[in-house]
């Protein structure tokens, strides 16, 4: 059966050759830092498993240590021209899309067709179809467009060094909200969330619970780790024992307010600062920024939400 | 309780508020917390480590970026960009409405991997973005078509979050089912979901909303500027201030035979 171990293998493979190519780019002049971090990074996806916790932790201190201090540079892989570019998407019209879309279709319908096929594990199908197009949507590639045998993986790795060490910061941010969990962190937190709250004031307990909610996944980057604290702490005791709401919205919309905060952090580096880099914004809290405006008034409809729906 | 567990959270906020590196931060934040709790300095390194391989999966999404790269190079960004050139109603906003509606509609059926960054924003729907701007604004300058990139990033992640609730099946939703029988009260996937609804519907508006605003910041909508005080630049519109009006301007005057 199919399932996240090859596709580990798979994406280590990826990075290993980001970090062959790097060692022979002489138009970078931190080639050797890109090599040893990208090759860290193939490193952990093929023997993660076996280095045991201690040894990952001193790969990832590793890590750290390469993009704190500056080791990586970016690499300038040969690339066709604007002018070559043009011209090639004149020839080929918008089939040009159909590779691109080869992706998400396969993605599609793998998670539709071969949940229960046996082939793959039924917990990581959509994660196993992503890979599978994108092995698919190589091949028609290379079948149709003839390019050189490296192209892929020297295009590949110039979008890579373009996104840099932010690729592996949503794994580092998990990795502390692991550290904040064992400290307690989250109980603190509680524990300040139940002090703020007015006595006897429903709607000043629905908006501690929900922009708490918020502001404690802006804090961790994710409404999983939050949900737990805000709800045990506020949610549950408060809002459904003692003032007798309904538990299915007080739940299901307080993990949506947790969602704004998602919105307004760059903890949430998968979703706000991965996006900057890949598109090689500037700013790499330009995603963030542009989130807010949304974020906010939506936060406040779910306090409002949260009070009409759960308390009727 | 140990409140000084806390300096860890303010570690963060204020490391990225000085803008060092974030995954130098993020690091000592976790050393610091982990010390002050009184772990061992070898059981947070492992914890940490563990953590970060646990959550390898995350990172998978680069073996995408060969083929996204491949079709780079073969002019996929310049196509998408052509194609929107030759749409004449098609405007940033509207685009990225039709793609919300796309990526809430799909992430509620719980195909949340159809979309995201590497799969469709960066190949797709940004360069679409981008030359939908360039032609309702043709002076448009470096911060608006940052600025019009990051919504099209802004606006998956809006469609990814208030779609994917909607499921039964999706993470949090097994989360809250989880927590709520661990605390006696027993509720069916079904009975949170619902629940999602009014806000997926709402972000939808919201969103909306700002996307259309933004229209009219580029020019492709009537003829005022949108707020309070028509005569001055919106506040929000950051950053680029009067640089950025004359251009506006003469984009409005091209479409004056739009509808």
């Amino acid at each position: 059966m199919i399932g996240l171990h090859h596709l580990y293998l798979l994406t280590g493979a990826v990075f290993a050759a980001f970090a062959i190519l790097s060692v022979r780019d002489r138009a970078n002049r931190r080639r050797l830092g890109n090599a040893a971090f990208w090759g860290l990074v193939a490193t952990s996806f093929f023997a993660g498993d076996y280095l045991g916790d201690l040894g990952n932790g001193v790969l990832v201190l590793v890590l750290v240590a390469l993009a704190g201090f500056g080791a990586l540079g970016r690499g300038q892989p040969p690339t066709t021209s604007p002018e070559e570019k043009a011209a090639s998407s004149e020839r080929r019209g918008n089939r040009l899309f159909l590779p691109a879309l080869i992706i998400p279709a396969t993605a599609l319908a793998g998670t539709l067709l071969l949940k229960n096929s046996g082939w793959i594990d039924p917990k990581q199908v959509t994660l196993v179809s992503l890979g599978a197009g994108m092995l698919i949507a190589l091949a028609v590639c290379y079948a149709w467009l003839r390019p050189p045998v490296l192209a892929s993986l020297q295009e590949g790795r110039r979008l890579m060094d373009s996104v840099g060490w932010a690729a592996v910061l949503p794994q580092m941010l998990a990795a502390l909200g692991a550290v904040f969990a064992l400290a307690g962190v989250g109980d603190v937190v509680g524990a300040v969330a139940t002090r703020a709250l007015p006595p006897g004031s429903l709607l000043a307990a629905v908006a501690v619970y929900a922009l708490g909610m918020a502001a404690f996944t802006m804090i961790m980057g994710n409404a999983f780790a939050a949900f737990p604290v805000m709800a045990g702490a506020v949610g549950l005791p408060i809002l459904i024992h003692h003032f007798h709401g309904n538990p299915a919205p007080v739940a299901a919309i307080g993990m949506l307010a947790g969602f704004c905060g998602t919105l307004m952090t760059p903890m949430a580096a998968n979703f706000n600062i991965v996006p900057a880099a890949l598109l090689e914004l500037k700013d790499r809290n330009a995603v963030v920024k542009a989130q807010v405006g949304t974020a906010i008034p939506l936060l406040l409809c779910n306090v409002a939400l949260i009070y009409f729906l759960a308390f009727r | 309780m140990n409140y000084f567990v806390l300096l860890g959270i303010l570690i963060v906020v204020i490391g990225f508020a000085v803008r060092l590196n974030p995954l130098l931060v993020v690091t000592v934040a976790a050393l610091a917390t982990g010390l002050i709790a009184g772990k061992p300095l070898l059981v947070v390194i492992a914890a940490f480590g563990k953590a970060f391989n646990d959550n390898r999966f995350v990172t998978i999404i680069y073996i995408l970026l060969p083929v996204i790269g491949l079709l780079e190079r073969y002019g996929l960004q310049q196509r998408a960009r052509t194609l929107i050139g030759g749409m004449r109603r098609a405007t940033t906003g509207r685009l990225l409405i039709a793609y919300l509606l796309f990526r809430q509609i799909l992430a509620s059926l719980g195909l949340t991997s159809v979309g995201g960054p590497a799969q469709t924003v960066r190949p797709l729907v940004a360069p679409m973005a981008e030359a939908a701007a360039e032609k309702q604004d043709p002076g448009i300058d470096e911060a608006g078509r940052e600025r019009v990139k990051a919504f099209a990033a802004a606006t998956d992640n809006v469609g990814l979050f208030f779609g994917e609730d909607i499921f039964i099946a999706i993470g949090s939703i097994l989360l809250m089912v989880g927590f709520l029988e661990q605390n006696g009260i027993h509720l069916e996937p079904l009975q949170l979901s619902v629940f999602a609804i009014p806000t997926a519907v709402l972000a939808f508006l919201i969103h909306g909303a700002r996307l259309l605003w933004l229209d009219r910041r580029l020019g492709g909508g009537t003829r005022k500027p949108f707020g309070l005080s028509p005569s001055k630049p919106s506040p929000s519109f950051c950053g680029e201030g009067e640089k950025g009006r004359p251009s506006t301007g003469s984009g409005r005057t091209e479409r004056g035979d739009r509808a």
